[in-house]
């Protein structure tokens, strides 16, 4: 194997950080070793709500259509706008004409680059993209004007009038290119050639532990790209109403995003007005998985051209447009070295990566940490190192997509574990139980580790899968394979520097026996709006249809940062612990006056207040509500969560940092027919560990939707631009006929075992579920196809021309 | 969501009014097309590879069932597709045009597609199957707005791929079309239908429609089957199908034996073998020589987004397969 990567030079000291041999730190935290009386210290009050599978708040208006997306929505007056794109892959734009498009009938705007010049970008530190281009474009599709007219027809229509006269340059796809030419800069944000961000860190020392392996695997790896494709395309109507005191107006924008704040602020900044002057609001989503968790090029124009026109604007992208928006999962392409001693412990892992980017940065910053960040776990590394270099390329952005960043990694690394299992002889479930790091420990980057259900993982998959009885021995074609994996639950790490609460809640209760929730959580389908639900209903012991739940409304609910890193779980459901405990206190108190009791024998469930010794005396939740609302006056309560200082102490040592971690293990179980080369996976048994399952249904979907994702993307869901007979530059098929989601018909079975390890921070010791259990999916399959046939699948995706040239490598 | 670009539609009320209609329109030789179920037409014009003045709707012409008349199936063209795979005349004297149909796209899009639709269907290629937006970025080609091929560099003649799976079978089986316009009713044997053409490969006027597919039934010692190559098991159009008949005497020995190989350009392909290199049983040794018949001679393109040699050497495997079942 070559082992020299991308001909760079040395890394500057700025950027090298080393971290001398932190080892396996002792717990500076208090933690209970002991699971049971940790799950006694989190338990839920006993409103009977958490733990059951109850239907999700917003489930049936979904199902009968009543639902509001953004498309929905309908305004006076309404103009519709269409953005007119690149045809080139890289250019500089020497003139626009939009005359002939202003001269139709109907067309009542058109704006270009010089009326959005502000440039933004979801890190502060990388502000590398506008609204419409300036002077350059940098992908095919990359937005160069925008237009309202009266219908979608006439704004087409428009589109094809606007000339555009570029001045083509030579473009670059392939990020050795990107890296080898310094000078034909891509995005003039870069500082360094074509570099986005380059993140090198080392842990101990890996030279000397991999010397003193017994067995190192040193191999090269490919993940291709893909994108989110949720079903909803993106859609923004924007709105502006000019008519207050100081002539600056209120905006107010319609948009499906995932991170309404931080499109609120970015909104502010790039229009210049006033954050008090714009108001975001997340109508229902219609999926996300990332895709909608940067500002987007839309909401400025739908915004802009409202104030221009002083009409309602809306957009709503083609299927086509999204995949052009894209910021879905980097290509990378990763060089891995692992070492083990004689008995199949870890001694030392390194890795090198180089990550293609695509035209603007994105969370880019953040994906080249979490390549390297979030592998140090479930298992103990004594010695790491990783050095990840993201670079700009003539594509579309690639950004943030479930797992963002530690899928690509985690595929490469368990496939050079199950390597050196194979070459030590030792079971490849018993190599990672013999590496399990354990609870209440410090991973060797720095990273506080609490519970940890990984153990338990294992197990189950284990033995669902019969495994001892049926790796290694099935016949030829048939094969079994395992991954384990971690993840984070939120990140302490808020995007822009501040000391704020990163998730805040607000409650209000009414005589009626109603209870409204405020929350700035965004539901991107994963079920925020029902997990504050049944928090409440937990605490105050209501049910669940006498809760309102208000979100995503920069006017009306407190700041959230948003549905990204898994966080929304474990910290807005903190929140709301913290906003209805007070409540619930109030209440005890006030119905403890009325029965002459101590609060504390007040107990709150099923719409009732009651004693909680049988003594049969109980009054309606109302009853409570009103008595309360007599004792304290109007009642209502804030409540909010931040997460505790964490992380290594060395630059980027806050990234990845989480206030937990979960955990997943996965078999999956294959058939490889040889003839065509065409795999098929029968079954994925997915363990993982959530902490608590606050609702079961809504964990096992998470953990089922995941694994079936990663299948996805290990056979079908290819977001490539160039290959043998595609043009350099065009997407190969920006469409869900050519995108291929798989079927119900090509699914695998999927069967979903929770594992709770009881997290002591997390909401009655919740940790994530949305995005860990991906992880395992694609090298599991990879794994169990070696297990059928003895080929190791490095890259992806897993063709069958693919596996058929390794099986006649094989033979030959 | 993309938009359609404007045309008048006209529903006209039985066969008649239909015909008037379509003489109508290539008097005034404004462009016109026929829609059965749409699933084909309204993408291609969504994508402006088709954009007709006038779009005739054949729903109210009674062109709907299958029927027995005496030796031959008769179907009509608007039969669905869902309701052909339901249909016990098919599914008894017609088995491989079932499993055909089986395979075409999935459930909802066979309630909407029609038989005479598929067999209709327009050639696709990876460089014409897209948007307006995508195919100017690339640059047009000869099948619509343009003069070059992407897929054969220097190629004068569009080589799209026929996708459409019915044909196959329906080919084999000797199916006859019947094709009607105002004041006139021509037969057409389905094997001569298709053209090399990849613009256009039917053999079809655009004010002519497709009334009906007859089918003789075949002779109990017929064996006839279908398998298709898709990465999905619904909705995708092949990435290679084929069919094969074969026809054994008393003794079991092969008198007649012919394949059908689609996507591979604008016609499906027919290999017919001479009785002279059969003979036998339908053993190891014929099917191996059978499939590698097949493969020889074939080059697929990269007007399907899938390896071609990988497509190429999938030829015999799917042979193969068909005739395992014989």
């Amino acid at each position: 194997m070559s082992t020299k990567v991308r001909g760079e030079g040395p890394v500057d000291s700025r950027e090298r950080t080393t971290v001398v041999n932190q080892g396996r730190a002792e717990a500076q935290w208090d933690i209970e070793e002991d699971r049971s009386v940790r799950a006694e210290i989190s338990s839920p009050p006993g409103g009977g709500i958490i733990g059951k599978g109850l239907r999700k708040v917003e489930g049936a208006s979904k199902a009968i259509g009543r639902a509001i997306y953004a498309d929905d929505i309908t305004r006076p007056g309404m103009l519709h706008g269409k953005i007119l794109r690149s045809p080139h892959a890289h250019a500089r734009i020497k003139g626009i004409d939009v005359s002939d498009a202003l001269a139709l009938e109907g067309v009542e705007a058109v704006i270009t680059g010089a009326d959005l010049p502000g440039k933004y970008g979801i890190i502060p530190w990388t502000h590398d993209e506008t609204a419409l281009a300036q002077e350059k474009v940098l992908f095919v599709g990359d937005e160069v004007a925008a237009v309202a007219a009266i219908d979608e027809d006439t704004a087409n229509a428009a589109l094809r009038l606007i000339k555009v006269e570029y001045e083509v340059l030579e473009a670059i796809y392939d990020p050795q290119e990107a890296l080898a030419n310094a000078d034909n800069k891509i995005n003039e944000f870069a500082k360094r050639g074509n570099i986005t961000k380059r993140v090198a860190l080392d842990f101990g020392d890996v030279d000397a532990a991999l010397e003193a392996s017994a067995c190192v695997v040193e191999e090269d790896y490919f993940f291709c790209g893909n994108t989110h494709a949720p079903i909803e395309p993106h859609c923004t109507v924007a709105e502006f109403e000019p008519r207050s005191r100081n002539g600056q107006g209120q905006l107010t924008v319609w948009s499906s995003t995932q991170i309404p704040h931080y499109l609120h602020r970015e909104l502010s900044r790039v229009l210049g007005l006033s954050p008090s002057r714009v108001r975001v609001i997340q109508p229902v989503l219609g999926g996300a998985f990332g895709g909608k968790s940067d500002p987007f090029s839309l909401e400025f124009c739908a915004a802009k051209l409202a104030m221009t026109t002083g009409r309602p604007v809306k957009f709503l992208f083609t299927r086509e447009e999204v995949f052009y928006a894209h910021r879905g999962r980097h290509p990378m392409e990763m060089k891995f070295e692992v070492g083990c001693d004689n008995m199949g412990k870890i001694k030392g892992v390194r890795s090198q990566i180089l990550i293609d980017g695509g035209a603007y940065a994105s969370y880019g910053l953040v994906t080249a940490y979490y390549s390297g960040q979030l592998l140090t776990g479930p298992y103990h590394f004594p010695n790491y190192a990783f050095d990840s270099t993201r670079v700009y390329t003539n594509k579309p952005p690639c950004g943030p997509k479930r797992g963002h960043g530690s899928v690509q990694p985690r595929f490469a690394f368990e496939v050079a574990l199950d390597e050196v299992a194979t070459q030590l002889g030792i079971d490849p479930v018993e190599i990672r139980r013999l590496n399990y790091q354990g609870e209440s420990t410090q991973t060797v980057n720095g990273q506080r580790i609490t519970s940890n259900g990984f153990d338990m993982c294992l197990d189950s998959v284990e033995k669902a899968s019969d495994w001892k009885k049926r790796h290694g021995k099935l016949p030829r074609g048939k094969g079994l394979g395992i991954v384990g994996s971690m993840y984070i639950s939120g990140t302490n790490y808020p995007i822009y520097p501040n000391t704020m609460p990163q998730a805040a809640i607000q409650l209000q209760l009414d005589r009626s026996g109603k209870v409204t929730v405020f929350t700035g959580a965004s539901d991107i389908g994963q079920g925020s709006d029902s997990v504050v639900a049944y928090i409440v209903c937990e605490e105050l012991g209501c049910e669940l249809e006498d809760v309102r739940v208000v979100a995503a409304d920069t006017d009306l609910c407190p700041v959230d940062l948003g549905a990204y890193s898994s966080r929304v779980t474990f910290m807005i459901g903190n929140a709301c612990i913290d906003a209805a405990k007070k409540l619930r206190k109030k209440i005890q108190e006030a119905v403890g006056e009325f029965w002459e009791l101590p609060p504390k024998q007040v107990a709150l469930a099923g719409g009732f207040a009651l004693h909680i010794k049988d003594t049969g005396r109980s009054i309606p939740l109302r009853e409570a509500f009103q008595l309360a609302e007599s004792k304290f006056g109007t009642l209502g309560s804030v409540g909010s969560y931040n997460t505790p200082k964490l992380g290594g102490d060395y630059r980027g040592g806050t990234i990845g940092a989480s206030p937990a971690y979960s955990f997943t293990a996965h078999v999956a179980e294959v058939d490889v027919d040889e003839e065509t080369g065409i795999i098929e996976v029968n079954k994925i048994w997915v363990a993982h560990d959530c902490g608590r399952a606050l609702n079961p249904v809504l964990v096992e979907g998470q953990m089922e939707g995941s694994a079936y994702m990663g299948f996805a993307e290990a056979f079908m869901e290819e977001h490539v631009f160039y290959e043998e007979g595609i043009p350099a530059g065009l997407h190969k098929g920006p469409s869900l006929l050519d995108y291929r989601i798989p079927t119900s018909e090509d699914t695998p079975e999927l069967e979903a075992l929770i594992v709770e390890s009881f997290d002591p921070e997390g909401p009655y010791g919740a940790k994530e579920a949305g995005e860990g259990p991906l992880h395992p999916s694609i090298p599991a399959i990879a794994n169990a196809v070696y297990d059928a046939v003895g080929i190791r699948l490095r890259r992806m995706p897993f063709s069958p021309s693919s596996v058929l040239r390794l099986l006649n490598e094989q033979e030959g | 969501m993309l938009r359609l670009p404007v045309f008048e539609h006209h529903s006209p009320v039985g066969i008649d009014a239909a015909l008037e209609l379509l003489g109508e329109f290539s008097r005034r030789d404004e462009a016109v097309k026929v829609i059965a179920g749409g699933t084909d037409l309204v993408p291609n014009m969504k994508h402006e590879i088709e954009t007709p003045q006038h779009v005739v709707s054949l729903k109210h012409l009674g062109l709907e069932g299958v029927e027995r008349e005496g030796n031959e199936i008769v179907i009509g063209a608007m039969t669905s597709l869902e309701s052909l795979l339901k249909d016990p005349l098919v599914e008894e004297f017609l088995p491989a045009l079932r499993q055909a149909v089986r395979e075409i796209a999935g459930p909802q899009l066979r309630v909407m597609g029609t038989i005479g639709g598929n067999v209709c269907l327009n050639t696709r290629c990876l460089y014409i199957n897209q948007t307006y937006f995508w195919r100017s970025s690339l640059g047009f080609c000869i099948k619509k707005d343009g003069d070059v091929c992407h897929v054969v560099k220097g190629g004068k003649r569009c080589v799209a791929a026929a996708s459409n799976d019915s044909a196959l079978p329906l080919m084999l089986y000797g199916a006859q079309l019947v094709l009607r316009k105002l004041g006139q009713e021509r037969i057409v044997a389905l094997r001569d239908f298709y053209t090399k053409d990849g613009v256009n490969n039917r053999e079809i006027e655009p004010d002519e429609i497709l009334t009906q597919i007859r089918v003789p039934i075949p002779d109990q010692s017929v064996s006839c089957g279908f398998e298709k190559l898709r990465v999905r098991k619904a909705i995708d159009f092949p990435l290679l199908n084929a069919a094969v008949l074969i026809d054994r005497n008393a003794d079991g020995m092969v008198e007649r034996a012919e394949m059908v190989i689609g996507t591979l350009g604008p016609r499906p392909k027919l290999v017919s073998i001479k009785a002279s290199q059969l003979g036998g049983v339908l053993d190891d040794d014929l099917i191996t020589k059978l499939a590698r018949k097949a493969r020889s001679g074939n080059k697929p393109l990269t007007s399907i987004a899938t390896d071609p040699q990988w497509r190429r050497d999938m030829i015999p495997v799917l042979i193969k397969r068909i005739l395992k079942r014989f």
